[in-house]
């Protein structure tokens, strides 16, 4: 055999031309004079090329590849990367299901007492919170101008988890939905021209008094007769605020808002009436009780059990 | 090579010659037996060893606990952030290597390199199944019939079995050994067990079965540096050619005009190399020391009467020394060559600077991390807050009680996010579960007015070993934009 094939290539090279230059034969062909010489490719590379090729045919086979006038082929496994996604969030829907259950039939006040589980109830709230709340309340729940501070201690609806898990259960201020927190609104003072702009800027003088913030003054004197009579409903006489009506306390340092004067009037003014989606409607209850975990845990949760007052640090998986 | 000088186009690709080394006894034979026996000993005994930690951590002397993350060596228990000590063992393994080869030469290569014993396990296998060198010879080049098929298939059988046997013993350093065994056989075992077994298996056949020398020759690294690092009074395998040289025979010694040397040309030094290599062309990369033609050369010596040594462990500079009539320096005093105690002492003295680190370590172990988002965070009464994530090293195998407190920051106060904000102190006790971190998350909260600034972290254990760590942490105020 290698004889024969050895002959053969002695007879191929005779008869082809050899370029005197290099020793190296041609591919025959000539241009004004100038030949191509013929350095075929590795054999290696050219065999890795076939299996490619091989291996091409074999995929589009397998898999979807061809793209058709409305659709492609769908590929004899019927693999799909909507359907392995589809595997891939079962495995690990799977691999939470222990922890979710246990979460979702623990009473949401009664999770502190089960520290570890009440680590990933935060945990697992932190992730839905990264997806569904950041948008309004900030990355780190620092919150903005009228979305509130949820790291702080001051609540508008209440700070406990029952609170927070209705609250965000049933949204603020949704029509359709019996529980949600207060259909009443604060009244537009100025839009609606229940109080003049003097009598506004009057008002948010004596706010600011409440607060601490100026000392008292013959508009803040004027703004405290106005307030008595159409704000202390709400927010109480001193302006400590209500949570029932998720009037704020306007004595606090936290302004939902912003503290100064100018905002102030223009807050009386426009009565503001924030919102919230009813979370029921998007989310299940369990990644809602964990969302509420998660947010207590921010460092202004109220209402600790007397179980939680003496911790255990948490431990990571034991061996 | 002189049998077939290149001519013109100098090829990059040599064709192997296969290698049938001779069996041997002798002094050096015996020390391999010895050396080989120990290191397998040690690479299959030591993940048996048990040893007692207690409760809370495994009782394996020797245990690389990847999922655990941690490091078991007897008493010394690794933790991932003191990997500097590995780090400092390889060093030390690198020094060490450095060390050996300034004493001995490459006495590493020639005795104790895995390479080295598998290849003499599988050549020990060779002459078990097909005979001595002469025999495996005949055997190579006889045509295929039943009977070499046979022996082949028996042979690589036997190649397969250890080296199923060398790649399965790895893995049982990685975890609990008597269990891992049980899991291995009843196909309970980590995918990771079965993979590593078989990429080792298939390594060990490979490089001790099949290419044997050539990793030596061509892929290792080490003999390479080797010949950077050897020099005139380094102690290699010589062959002393004034004495040796003109070869001949004892019948050509008495036929011959010109007086011959003590070589009798009977090519039993090249017959019993492990690598194939003819020690009497000089020092080579192929030459990994191990003295077997010392063996086999001294035995002829001794067979035609001459005195022993022709072939043997001596520097160049005493072979010349030698031949110009002065004793050859002895073995103990070329070990003290000033470079020698130059390696000793750098590997000394990292040695000592880890054991120095080892006994002083920390057993428990605070560190700090800040939350960035929101820096500070402004609560109802004015006062400010930052929060923390302290994470706790309890490196003790006993869940210890200790205590975590504030340095500076006057007026502040810290709470963790499991309790209220009305328990907040300047100290916090917590259990720390045994060989384990715990992180947990603390607010400290100021009064208003109070500037940024720096605050230090006190971990305490309040047992009576004791011990104690600090981490520093900055605490982030609001500006007087007020």
């Amino acid at each position: 055999m290698a004889d024969k094939g050895a002959d053969k290539g002695a007879e191929n090279r005779a008869r082809q031309h050899i370029d005197t230059a290099t020793g190296v034969e041609t591919v025959g062909h000539e241009w004004d004079g100038i030949e191509e010489l013929n350095n075929p490719l590795p054999r290696w590379w050219v065999l890795t090329f076939y299996i490619t090729i091989v291996f091409a045919v074999g995929y589009a086979i397998a898999y979807p590849a061809i793209p058709l006038l409305d659709r492609g082929t769908e590929g004899i496994t019927g693999w799909t990367s909507r359907g392995q996604l589809a595997a891939e969030t079962k495995v690990a829907e799977n691999a939470r299901a222990a922890t979710r259950s246990a979460v979702g039939t623990t009473p949401v006040e009664q999770l502190p007492s089960k520290p570890e589980l009440m680590q990933l109830a935060v945990a697992g709230g932190k992730a839905a919170f990264r997806v569904n709340c950041v948008q309004c309340h900030g990355a780190g729940a620092g919150g903005n101008p009228g979305f509130p501070n949820l790291n702080d201690d001051d609540w508008l609806w209440g700070g406990n988890l029952k609170e927070i898990e209705q609250t965000i259960t049933h949204g603020i201020r949704q029509p359709g939905d019996a529980q949600t927190r207060q259909m009443q609104n604060m009244p537009a003072f100025g839009r609606d021209g229940l109080l003049t702009a003097a009598q506004i800027d009057d008002v948010a003088a004596h706010v600011r008094v409440l607060a601490g913030k100026d000392p008292a003054s013959p508009a803040s004197a004027r703004g405290a007769e106005i307030f008595a009579a159409n704000c202390a409903a709400c927010h109480g006489p001193a302006g400590k605020g209500n949570r029932q009506f998720g009037a704020p306390n306007l004595t606090d340092a936290i302004w939902l808002y912003g503290g100064s004067r100018d905002t102030i009037a223009a807050t009386i003014g426009r009565g503001p009436a924030g919102v919230m989606p009813a979370w029921q409607s998007k989310l299940d209850p369990v990644t809602i009780r964990m969302l509420a975990a998660y947010v207590h845990s921010l460092g202004g949760g109220e209402d600790f059990a007397p179980v939680a007052a003496q911790p255990q640090a948490a431990a990571h998986a034991g061996r | 090579m002189p049998d077939a000088e290149p001519t013109g186009d100098v090829l990059l690709y040599a064709r192997r010659k296969a290698v049938f080394p001779k069996a041997v006894t002798g002094k050096f034979r015996r020390i391999k037996w010895a050396v080989m026996i120990v290191t397998l000993a040690i690479y299959y005994g030591t993940p048996w060893i048990r040893w007692d930690r207690g409760a809370h951590a495994p009782n394996q002397a020797v245990l690389v606990d990847m999922a655990h993350r941690r490091f078991f060596m007897f008493d010394i228990e690794i933790w991932p952030h003191e990997f500097y000590f590995v780090a400092g063992l390889l060093v030390m393994a690198g020094i060490g290597l450095f060390l050996v080869t300034s004493a001995v030469g490459r006495a590493w290569c020639g005795y104790a390199c895995p390479q080295t014993v598998w290849t003499d396990l599988y050549q020990h296998i060779d002459r078990w199944i097909d005979g001595d060198r002469n025999a495996q010879m005949k055997l190579q080049a006889a045509p295929w019939g039943a009977g070499k098929i046979v022996r082949r298939l028996a042979k690589w059988t036997v190649y397969l079995l250890l080296a199923l046997v060398t790649g399965g013993a790895w893995i049982f350093y990685f975890a609990d050994a008597p269990t891992l065994y049980q899991q291995f056989w009843s196909g309970s075992a980590a995918p990771v067990a079965y993979a590593t077994v078989a990429v080792l298996t298939a390594t060990t056949f490979v490089f001790g079965g099949i290419m044997r020398e050539q990793v030596c020759i061509y892929m290792c690294p080490w003999p390479r540096i080797q010949t950077a690092m050897l020099d005139e009074k380094s102690l290699i395998v010589t062959y002393k050619d004034w004495r040796g040289e003109p070869r001949g025979s004892v019948k050509q010694a008495a036929k011959s005009d010109v007086p011959l040397g003590d070589c009798v040309d009977c090519n039993q030094c090249v017959a019993v190399c492990p690598t194939g290599y003819d020690i009497r062309k000089g020092p080579d990369i192929a030459c990994i020391t191990c003295a077997l033609c010392i063996d086999a050369c001294d035995t002829v010596m001794q067979q035609v009467g001459r005195p022993r040594g022709l072939i043997d462990y001596a520097t160049l500079e005493d072979s010349k020394a030698e031949r110009a009539g002065a004793p050859p320096t002895s073995h103990l005093k070329l070990i003290w060559h000033p470079r020698t105690l130059f390696y000793l002492a750098v590997w000394s003295a990292i040695g000592l600077t880890l054991l120095f680190a080892l006994g002083t370590r920390k057993h428990i172990d605070i560190s700090v991390a800040k939350d960035r988002n929101p820096p500070f965070m402004l609560m109802s009464g004015g006062e400010v807050r930052n929060a923390y994530t302290l994470k706790l090293r309890n490196m003790e195998n006993r869940p210890r009680l200790m205590e975590i407190g504030l340095i500076g920051l006057p007026g502040g106060v810290m709470w963790s996010d499991d309790m209220p904000r009305s328990a907040a102190a300047r100290v916090l006790r917590r259990t720390i579960p045994a060989d384990q971190p715990a992180a947990i998350r603390v607010f400290i909260l100021v009064p208003r007015g109070t500037a940024s600034q720096e605050l230090h972290f006190a971990l305490r254990a309040l047992d009576s070993e004791g011990g104690s760590d600090v981490h520093e942490a900055k605490f982030d105020a609001p500006g007087d934009e007020e």
